[in-house]
């Protein structure tokens, strides 16, 4: 409603530029607290005792519109202040509001809002009880103030304080994944001060917030960035070197660090980067939107789990090796066989579900894709493949790929994370080398518009075969994976969500951007696995960043080169004029 | 020479395939039905009841379908987002309805209850075109001349945020409409085995389509809205205010899929955060069915698909023994939608879309 009454205000006059800017926070606050963020996000805290990371999420709110309101006020900094003050104070007052209806006023207003209850008004009063009502109002003042106080401070004092900030967020975000590891070395004094159960403790958010400020203000000097670009060619070699070295090691070592538990989590990132590389493919460089992508990783799942489970469904007993040569044989229960077959026949099954839909339009595809993937999940849960598959009861007991017992470094999820990465490098090369050939060059061409492809000779129906085909293969090959590493497959694993993170964590991280999917899946898998508080909100998040990212962002977080080059040339501009269809209309 | 060959070749194969596809489901259509019918399991009862919630549940899709067709005929994208307004509705439909049901108003005999679904209706309906309006406003109108694929992925977007914005604001679980006791009751005509609800429904939906039909072939704003569908830039040349026209189709749909929410909610009872999408994806398969862009067509294949979801599991699959049909329904529904694309992408009463911009 804001949103619309902002559009027809146009510019008039500052005063109201800033009373609109409040009145779409108090919109944003009011919808955070009642959705559950604040007070479920409040049980975990950020810094102990201090501030959880519900009221982080008002605070931010509060920071927004104060920020956003001095950058529209008049010149003159107390005018500036005032604005943000004004708009601080406005997004606090449909917490007022809700405060006033559901305490004084004792209408129950948690018969529609569920969340609307006695911890909400807690926090909202910050304890205080019925007669702090007015205290959002007041906090928003003045963090607004706040907020547009730095942004009125030079550069060189705004950026050191807002990386402090940032950093007492980042570190009592990841405390816990910070402390495990620490805990267990001859660090553990230091952890215990530094470290809460959960969130950091005052002296560690006051470390933080010093170490990012002093790096703050001693990092612009430094000019590493000009002064490393400006070496000679060969001793950039020899810096590069180790530090691609390093940051192997450090993938190496890292679930080893971080215990059993985060091993699984690194594990399921790992996998996500891997599938990820695969769409990629068919989405980033093609330009075919797959909704279906989960087809393809339910017959991989399945092959495998079929072929190497334990269980009465699995089709091999452990006996049934084909000896070639003396002491080598092939056992079709090996997890070693299973994928490749895993890998042939997801791709058998791309080109048997691609053939038919690749000739249609591409919004068309999508919803076509979408389709498969919902007709493989029913049929996979139906009892019409019962016998086969399992049904509801699933495919059990599937070992793990490298039989290691627990303790050792290969144990677990330690291992599925390695072969994940092995696997995502391997798509990595592939799909850099596919990218620079001439078939690549065809997908690009393609996506960028299809007729004019089409006229320089590209067949379009081969083309696009391919890219869908080998986007199935590695699907497949992710559905493998995902076997292996949850040890069983059940139907209800198989959902439209395997294809909906697929398809956010390409368009997060920037389509066609191979560094750009491990991003992608860092935020949009790793944070979800990471918290359950994320978890509850996850497709939330994944909906909102969507919309964000193809309004402010269409290149994703790292953008490709590619894209980078196309948004930046000044002709390539869209036409801001609805009535002019865009160049690339068509094609898409 | 070689290259033209394998080409010839490939295009050869991939009608053949398509010709083997489009023969086999004929072939398990009339086999299975031929089946069906002459196991004599069924009464023609059970036909009439499968007919008559068919159309029930077809009259449903029709009035989302016509949001998916006027949208796309106006803009070429597709709202997919357009199932969570619909299931916004229905949740706005049920605060209605339990107020009502609490007050009493709702039970005390037939012409109240006749008023309170009017007045569900109207609530369902605002919250929809509030929230579409919304959605519009911050997620599709800055895109409007962004390629093809990014207002999708963006509605893409807004379709999960509604469903899990639903969620954290009312919780997950199941929301019940309150039992309306007359409208329970079997209509006294011999033969006709409705009870009044279906009655209620269909009556509900053909009124509105004929008032939409009015709408948009007789009043001003409508004929702006078809002169905007047929080409946007002379339209706004003609002095047409384009933007307002596409707010207008939003809103018209979104009213219409919030009305069908509150009957969907009224007829099947029980409503949560993710019931919109289902019933969005087969209704989009009902758009495309009749011709995307054209609102006759809509409705026809709401209709058309109702019945193929309501008769087909027992028509189709039960004469050829497959076990428990019904959990076929949806994946019924889903072929269909894929055959469509695949075959009939144009739609059975062929799109109203200028053929260059489609």
């Amino acid at each position: 409603m804001t949103a619309v009454a902002m559009a027809s205000a146009g510019q008039r006059g500052a005063w109201t530029g800033a009373l609109r800017i409040g009145l779409i926070g108090s919109a944003v606050a009011l919808y955070v607290c009642l959705n559950g963020i604040v007070p479920i996000f409040h049980a975990r805290p950020l810094i102990r005792d201090t501030i959880s990371l519900g009221q982080t999420a008002l605070v931010l709110t509060f920071l927004g519109a104060g920020y956003l309101a001095t950058r529209r006020a008049p010149p003159g900094a107390a005018k500036a202040l005032a604005a943000a003050a004004l708009a601080g104070a406005t997004s606090g007052v449909s917490l007022s509001v809700l405060l006033l209806v559901g305490r004084l006023a004792g209408i129950d207003v948690r018969a529609v809002f569920i969340q609307a209850s006695p911890v909400l008004y807690e926090v909202l009063t910050l304890g205080t009880g019925e007669a702090g009502f007015w205290i959002p109002i007041a906090v928003g003042a003045i963090i607004g103030t706040a907020a547009g106080a730095m942004s009125l401070l030079p550069r060189r004092f705004a950026y050191p304080l807002l990386a402090g900030l940032l950093s007492v967020l980042i570190v009592g975000l990841f405390a816990s994944l910070l402390r495990t590891p620490m805990l267990g070395g001859p660090l553990h004094e230091l952890a215990r001060l530094l470290f809460a159960a959960e969130g950091i403790t005052r002296v560690g958010a006051v470390i933080a917030f010093a170490a990012a400020v002093l790096f703050g203000v001693f990092w612009p000097q430094a000019h590493l960035r000009r002064r490393a670009a400006e070496l000679p060619h060969a001793q950039r070699r020899r810096l590069i070197i180790p530090l691609i070295g390093l940051s192997l090691l450090f993938f190496l070592v890292l679930p080893q660090v971080l215990g059993p538990f985060f091993a699984h989590v690194v594990a399921f990132v790992a996998l996500y980067i891997l599938m990820g590389f695969g769409l990629n493919i068919t989405l980033g460089l093609a330009g075919l939107l797959d909704l279906g992508f989960v087809a393809f990783f339910a017959v991989g799942a399945y092959t495998v789990g079929l072929f190497t489970s334990l269980s009465e469904l699995g089709l091999f007993t452990d006996s049934q090796c084909l000896a070639l040569w003396d002491g080598f044989a092939v056992c079709p229960q090996s997890f070693w066989f299973a994928v490749p077959l895993a890998i042939l026949l997801a791709m058998a099954f791309g080109a048997f579900l691609g053939l038919p839909i690749l000739g249609i339009r591409g919004d068309y595809l999508a919803i076509a894709t979408l389709g498969f993937g919902e007709i493989i999940r029913i049929l996979a849960g139906s009892d019409l493949l019962l016998p086969w598959l399992g049904g509801p009861q699933g495919v059990i007991n599937i070992p793990k790929p490298i039989d290691a017992p627990p303790g050792t470094p290969l144990a677990g999820a330690t291992q599925i994370y390695y072969i994940g990465l092995v696997c995502a490098a391997v798509i990595w090369f592939v799909a850099i080398r596919l990218r620079d050939s001439r078939l690549g060059r065809a997908w690009i061409a393609i996506r960028e518009d299809e007729d004019v492809a089409e006229a320089l000779g590209v067949s379009l129906v081969q083309t696009k075969l391919l890219a869908y085909m080998l986007g199935a293969a590695f699907a497949g090959l992710g559905g493998a994976v995902f076997a292996g590493l949850i040890g069983s497959v059940f139907y209800t694993d198989i959902n439209l969500f395997v294809s909906i993170n697929v398809v956010a964590l390409i368009i997060v991280g920037g389509m066609g951007s191979f560094p750009g999917v491990v991003v992608g899946a860092i935020f949009l898998i790793g944070l979800p696995e990471l918290f359950r508080e994320f978890a509850e909100y996850r497709f939330l998040f994944y909906g909102m960043a969507l919309i964000a990212m193809m309004i402010y962002r269409p290149g994703g977080l790292l953008p490709s080169k590619i894209a980078q080059r196309e948004l930046h040339v000044p002709d390539a501009v869209a036409p801001t004029d609805p009535g002019m269809v865009p160049v690339g209309e068509r094609g898409a | 020479m070689y290259t033209r060959l394998v080409d010839r070749l490939t295009d050869l194969a991939i009608a053949a395939f398509l010709w083997g596809l489009r023969l086999a489901v004929v072939a398990v259509v009339i086999v299975g039905s031929f089946l069906t019918l002459t196991s004599g399991k069924y009464q023609t009862e059970t036909w009439a009841d499968l007919i008559s919630f068919g159309l029930v549940l077809g009259c449903i899709y029709a009035l989302i379908a016509l949001g998916y067709t006027m949208v796309y005929g106006i803009l070429r994208m597709i709202n997919f987002a357009h199932g969570e307004i619909f299931m916004c509705g229905a949740f706005g439909g049920y605060f209605a309805a339990t107020a009502l049901g609490r007050s009493g108003f709702l039970h005390a005999g037939p012409l109240n209850a006749l008023i309170s679904v009017a007045l569900i209706m109207l609530v369902a309906a605002t919250v929809s075109t509030s929230v579409a309006l919304l959605v519009e406003r911050i997620a599709y109108r800055p895109l409007r001349s962004a390629p093809r694929l990014v207002p999708l992925i963006s509605a893409i977007g807004a379709s999960f945020f509604l469903q899990y914005s639903v969620k954290g604001l009312f919780g997950p679980g199941i929301y019940a409409y309150p039992d309306v006791a007359v409208l329970k009751e079997v209509v006294p005509v011999p033969l006709l085995h409705v009870r009044w609800m279906d009655l209620l429904v269909i009556l509900a939906a053909v009124a509105m389509m004929a008032g939409l039909y009015f709408f948009v072939m007789r009043t001003k704003i409508g004929t702006a809205i078809r002169a905007v569908s047929e080409d946007q830039s002379t339209a706004a040349l003609m002095g047409i205010d384009v933007n307002r026209a596409i707010v207008t189709t939003f809103a018209v749909g979104a009213a219409m899929a919030g009305a069908a929410g509150a009957l969907y909610g009224l007829k099947f009872s029980t409503i949560n955060f993710f019931s919109g999408f289902y019933p969005g994806i087969k209704a989009f398969t009902a758009a495309v069915l009749g011709g995307i862009g054209n609102v006759p067509g809509a409705m026809l294949g709401g209709l058309f698909l109702g019945q193929v979801e309501s008769l087909g599991p027992t028509l189709f699959l039960d004469g050829l023994e497959v076990p428990a049909p019904n959990q076929l329904k949806d994946a019924i529904a889903f072929i269909m939608l894929v055959m469509v694309l695949i075959f009939r992408p144009s739609g059975l009463l062929g799109e109203r879309i200028t053929r260059q911009r489609a």
